[in-house]
């Protein structure tokens, strides 16, 4: 056979083989043992010696280029099938991960643990005492005796005859105060309780308590900590921060903190009840009554003492409008402090 | 502490407007809670003098009234008003005003006769919430004149919240003070003159506890007018004060408790037998008050007392029988000092409060008593005539309270404040604020005025020079202390890594009462005896919470309530035993879960949580310790977990809590038709952990081998696990129990369970021999201790 008319065959051959396996068949009849162009080569032999290499060479032309026509197309053939593999595990990537979801904590919580955290950049050191107290650690040693007026403020839970539920978390301050010495920076968050319930009381809720008892502690130092605070709260560099004459029997001089309402920016509005000011926390120098019950020297020592009720700022910050949602733990409420 | 601003200023008039004089209050410490206008909004409303009443031609009800309005032209109008009156001055609504609830008032027809405006009631003006007829305005008031100027109506009522110790501060004259502090402007006081007696007679007075009530002044008038009405000027003054008129003596009484601060109370003289006396009461007493109800008087009742019985509460109420009506005519008035420390709470002992309570509570000043006394007879006479007679006094002067000379040290201030003010301008406060003031070396003495029962130790002057200045007036200095670093333990686990931990794995944080229903708790922990609240507010919230799960299940059955049906959710806070004296109150972290494993998701087969998830996740908080191998989980039982999957948590021989489904009898009665699964345990037990210490890593290959056994069925997986390591301490890595298997092939009572065995060295690599050596004791152990056999 011409070799010429060969080569055509076997291109087209190639051409026509359609996966990888019939190219494998292609080769076989051409460059196989027993293939076309191995045929050809055996005939070299009944060739002359002068004709021989001219001819050989001829043969191993034509064997070049089916190899090479061999060689292309199976790589052709080898980016289509890898192109089919893929295209074939092509998946959807917008169906939605494997996952098993991820809560979070309690708003509360969430509140609590980033009043502990700007405090405890201050070296506060963190402190929790029992909810259900006795009326000295709730009322006398706070310098609030059984008969004083500001009980009434405090709408107590008993359990029965000095034993109580704490309202507030001050009776830390008197734990703490009793079992160490001072200096102390302690902060005290936890649930107090008021048999009171409406649209703005929860019969449980939860406060943070801080003090600070040193050598050379002052007023002016309690207002420019609680200033530091609320503006690093609230993140809000130009929050307007006042400070009330306010009157707690543990504290003297006493104040409450108010700042300039978040919601309107002190426009006016009814959060705010269009005063424009927002009461969040109250404080003052630990009265000399306190010291004196904890054992700690007035004269030598000086304190300060604030607390805040945690919902009210998780309210401002997160513009919760309902208290009560906080104790309800509906997921779909919950879920959105992740 | 409610008052008409326009009343304030007649005291005190500084040149602020309301807005300002609100913040000054705010700031001096006396905190604004309202303002509101004493009237609604109304205009073109004026006097009117009805000059004539006829009758309506076609209405029995309606009067057609000629009305001079100050013009030379009447006005004809249409009135349905029972008391329209001839020579009345009433309130006219002129054609074009407008009235508070909105109407305008346009000439109109009424049965076919022409009105041209209408007279107004003081609903009609918003000064009531229900009036009977026309508002009657003073025969003085001048004809045309807008009615807003002649009954003062630009003005608002404003509220304080008073801090309790405020007291000098329940009375316009003591207000009055403050805002002449503020402003430094003189503080008008009313004038009272003292009025004259015109007889002698007298109740005599007798005080048996005057520790209690160390003044007591009273007086006899006679022959009041009782059909004396009370002025509109003084009606208004108590309703802007949010007091009601009830007949003239009881409103002087009312009106000197709101301008000076006294309290006081009028008997009917006729009522009374004998003389007065101020003493306890004594057993079996009893009194009819004046709010119509009956009290059994406790012991240590102070009370006001004739010859036969007691005639009032001292300083909280007076009785029912010597109260004056409409038809008194004689009265005796009482004008006395109750000592705060005496007085405070009893009102509370019966369920009262009262103004008279709320200011003896706080404490008035001792002074008081005979200025007041004058200044309501004055004005009872001028109201209603009656013959004054003179003041009875008894007094036990060695009881009046003393305000205690007062140490005030210009180092002190400094110490407390952070900042002092020059000396002459601390002295010149104190001085405003009607102090006695004494300069002595580095500072001052003090004495407080009668009406400061506030102000008793140094600390108290102090809070005053910082209040006169403003605290917002104090300098500015950021905070200053020694630097110190908080102890922080790495072997403790910080809760909130821990919750951590709990939310990475999906669950949700709550946050439940702490006080429970007792039905609840009785069904979920029936042995422990729960603490109860004297005082619930509600009988679901009657007892405090045993363990944490009354509340959790309340959360959960909230929300599977509202379709949310896959629910972990967790709690960490304190539970109360019985225990005394301190009632266990330990940190509990609880959880339950119900629903299925994932959110529905296209590529996770669904399947509803079991007993083994929630163990999964608790084993990821106990890994956290860095001693999984600590905590055991042990066949136990408990109330309201189902006996057969249900594990007491064990840390070193230590009971941390529970794990279980909950119990299907619980579950059925709280109406949960699917499983759920809960855990408690005591926080403390997990938040110990370890400092990691480092151990050699083998470089040496690690063989695997499976062997798969078969034993009884009761034998448990921890029993298994623990033979295993015992048999060969010393090569043994890891056990992993990776199938458990009952059915064909197996004897019943029996189970097959595989499990896969990891051995290494850490100096060579084990040969075969003694890879075959470690198994072979391993079953050997196994079939000795456990009665396995090997699987074939």
């Amino acid at each position: 056979m011409q070799l010429d008319v060969l080569i055509i065959e076997a291109k087209h051959a190639i051409a026509a083989a359609s996966d990888l396996q019939a190219l494998d068949q292609v080769r076989v009849n051409y460059l196989g043992k027993k293939g076309s162009l191995t045929a050809q080569l055996k005939t070299l032999g009944q060739l002359s010696p002068e004709e021989r290499p001219k001819a050989g060479e001829v043969i191993n032309r034509a064997k070049e280029i089916i190899q090479a026509d061999l060689d292309a197309r199976k790589q052709q053939l080898e980016q289509t099938a890898l192109a089919n593999k893929l295209s074939s595990e092509k998946i959807d990537v917008t169906l939605s991960g494997r996952s098993h979801g991820a809560g979070n904590l309690h708003p509360v919580t969430r509140v609590m643990n980033r009043i502990e955290d700007l405090f405890s950049q201050l070296g506060f050191e963190i402190a929790v005492g029992p909810e259900i107290e006795d009326d000295f650690h709730n009322f006398e040693a706070l310098n609030i005796p059984a008969s004083h007026p500001a009980r009434a403020m405090h709408d107590t839970f008993y359990i029965k005859d000095n034993i109580l539920l704490r309202t507030h978390t001050s009776p830390v301050q008197i734990r703490v105060m009793r079992e160490r010495k001072p200096p102390l920076r302690i902060i005290a968050p936890g649930r107090v309780y008021r048999c009171d319930s409406d649209i703005t009381h929860t019969p449980m809720f939860h406060q943070v308590e801080g003090f600070l008892v040193d050598e050379h502690v002052t007023f002016i130092d309690l207002q420019a900590i609680l200033n530091e605070f609320l503006h690093k709260f609230f993140e809000r560099d130009d929050l307007q921060v006042r400070m009330r004459p306010s009157y707690f029997p543990f504290t003297e001089p006493s104040a409450e903190a108010d700042i300039q309402c978040v919601m309107c920016s002190g426009k006016g509005c009814r959060v705010c009840k269009n005063t424009g000011w927002l009461e969040v926390l109250g404080c003052g120098m630990v009265h000399p009554n306190v010291f004196k019950h904890v054992g700690i020297d007035s004269e030598r020592y000086t304190g300060f003492a604030f607390g805040m009720g945690v919902e009210r700022l998780a309210m401002l910050r997160y513009g919760v409008n309902d208290l009560r949602l906080f104790y309800e733990n509906d997921v779909r409420f919950l879920k959105q402090f992740i | 502490m409610k008052f008409s601003e326009a009343w304030l200023r007649q005291w005190v008039n500084p040149s602020i407007s309301t807005t300002e004089l609100s913040a000054q209050l705010t700031m001096a410490g006396l905190e604004v809670d309202a303002i509101e206008s004493v009237a609604g909004d109304f205009n073109s409303i004026v006097v009117g003098e009805v000059l004539s009443v006829k009758p309506h031609p076609d209405a029995d009800k309606l009067r057609v009234c000629e009305v001079n309005i100050g013009g030379k032209e009447n006005l004809s109008i249409v009135c349905g008003a029972k008391n329209v009156a001839t020579g009345m001055k009433v309130p006219t609504a002129l054609i074009g005003a407008q009235l508070p609830d909105g109407l305008q008032i346009k000439k109109s027809k009424l049965r076919g006769v022409e009105s041209h405006g209408m007279l107004c009631s003081a609903k009609e003006l918003g000064l009531a919430e229900v009036s009977d007829g026309l508002l009657p305005l003073p025969a003085d008031a001048e004809n045309g004149k807008d009615v807003r100027e002649v009954l003062q109506l630009n003005d608002v009522s404003i509220t304080l919240g008073l801090t309790p110790n405020r007291g000098d501060c329940l009375s316009v004259a003591g207000v009055a003070r403050e805002v002449a502090v503020r402003n430094k402007l003189p503080c008008k006081a009313v004038e009272i003159p003292t009025v004259k007696a015109t007889h002698n007679e007298q109740r005599q007075v007798s005080i048996a506890v005057a520790n209690a009530c160390p003044r007591y002044c009273g007086r006899v008038i006679r022959n009041i007018n009782p059909h004396a009405i009370t002025p509109l000027w003084m009606q208004e003054r108590l309703r802007r004060s949010g007091l009601r008129s009830l007949g003239p003596i009881v409103d002087v009484t009312n009106y000197v408790l709101l301008e000076l601060g006294q309290p006081m109370h009028a008997f009917d003289l006729d009522k009374l037998s004998g003389h007065i006396q101020v003493r306890l009461s004594k057993p079996g007493e009893s009194l009819a008050l004046l709010n119509d109800e009956t009290v059994e008087l406790l012991p240590d009742t102070v009370v006001i007392a004739d010859d036969r019985h007691p005639i009032a509460l001292a300083g909280i109420m007076g009785g029912a029988d010597t109260a004056v009506g409409s038809t008194t005519q004689s009265i005796f008035l009482e004008s006395a000092h109750f000592s705060p420390a005496v007085l405070a709470g009893k009102a509370r002992q019966y369920g009262l409060h009262t103004d008279s309570s709320h200011r003896f509570e706080r404490g008035v000043s001792a002074e008081l008593p005979r200025q007041a006394m004058e200044r309501a007879t004055a004005l009872i006479q001028t109201i209603a005539g009656g013959e004054v007679g003179p003041i009875v006094e008894a007094c036990e002067a060695s009881l009046l309270p003393i305000r205690e000379p007062i140490s005030l040290r210009q180092a002190r201030i400094q110490r407390v404040l952070g900042s002092s003010l020059p000396a002459k301008q601390t002295e010149e406060i104190l001085l405003l604020l009607g102090m006695n003031v004494e300069a002595v070396t580095g500072g001052w003495t003090v004495v407080a005025p009668a009406y400061r029962f506030d102000i008793t130790i140094e600390e108290d002057l102090i809070e005053e020079i910082a209040r006169i200045t403003g605290y917002n007036n104090l300098p500015v200095r950021p905070l200053q202390a020694p630097l110190a670093m908080i102890n922080t333990p790495e072997a403790n686990i910080n809760v909130r890594r821990l919750k951590q931990q709990l939310t990475a794995l999906g669950y949700q944080e709550a946050i439940t009462y702490s006080f429970i229903d007792p039905q609840l708790q009785q069904l979920l922990d029936p042995e422990q005896p729960a603490v109860a609240l004297a005082n619930p507010l509600a009988a679901d919230m009657a007892v405090m919470r045993t363990n944490l799960w009354p509340g959790l299940i309340k959360v959960l059955q909230h929300n599977l309530n509202r379709q949310q049906n896959r629910l972990m959710l967790f709690e960490c806070g304190l539970r109360y035993l019985s225990q005394q004296p301190d009632f266990n109150q330990v940190m509990m972290l609880s959880g339950i879960v119900c629903g299925a494993t994932t959110p529905p998701q296209w590529g996770i087969p669904n399947r509803a949580f079991d007993f083994y998830d929630v163990k999964g996740h608790l084993e990821a908080v106990f890994g956290l310790t860095g001693n999984p191998k600590d905590f055991q989980f042990m066949e136990g039982s408990h109330p309201a977990l189902h006996p057969g999957k249900t594990a007491r948590i064990v840390r070193n021989e230590c009971n941390l809590g529970w794990i279980g489904v909950m119990h299907p009898g619980v579950a059925a009665s709280l109406e949960l038709t699917q499983e759920v699964i809960m855990f408690e345990l005591e926080l403390s037990g997990v938040l110990q952990a370890h400092i990691p210490k480092y151990r050699e890593v083998s470089r040496y290959p690690a063989i695997s081998r499976d062997i798969a056994v078969v034993v009884d069925k009761q034998i448990t997986a921890q029993a298994l696990q623990d033979c295993v390591f015992k048999a060969a301490p010393e090569h043994l890595q890891n056990v992993e129990l990776f199938d458990v298997y009952t059915g064909e092939g197996i004897d019943s009572g029996r189970k097959s369970v595989a499990m896969g065995l990891t051995l290494q060295d850490l100096s060579r690599t084990l040969t075969d021999s003694e890879v075959e050596d470690v198994i072979q004791r391993i079953v050997g152990r196994l079939q000795a201790d456990l009665g396995a056999s090997l699987r074939q």
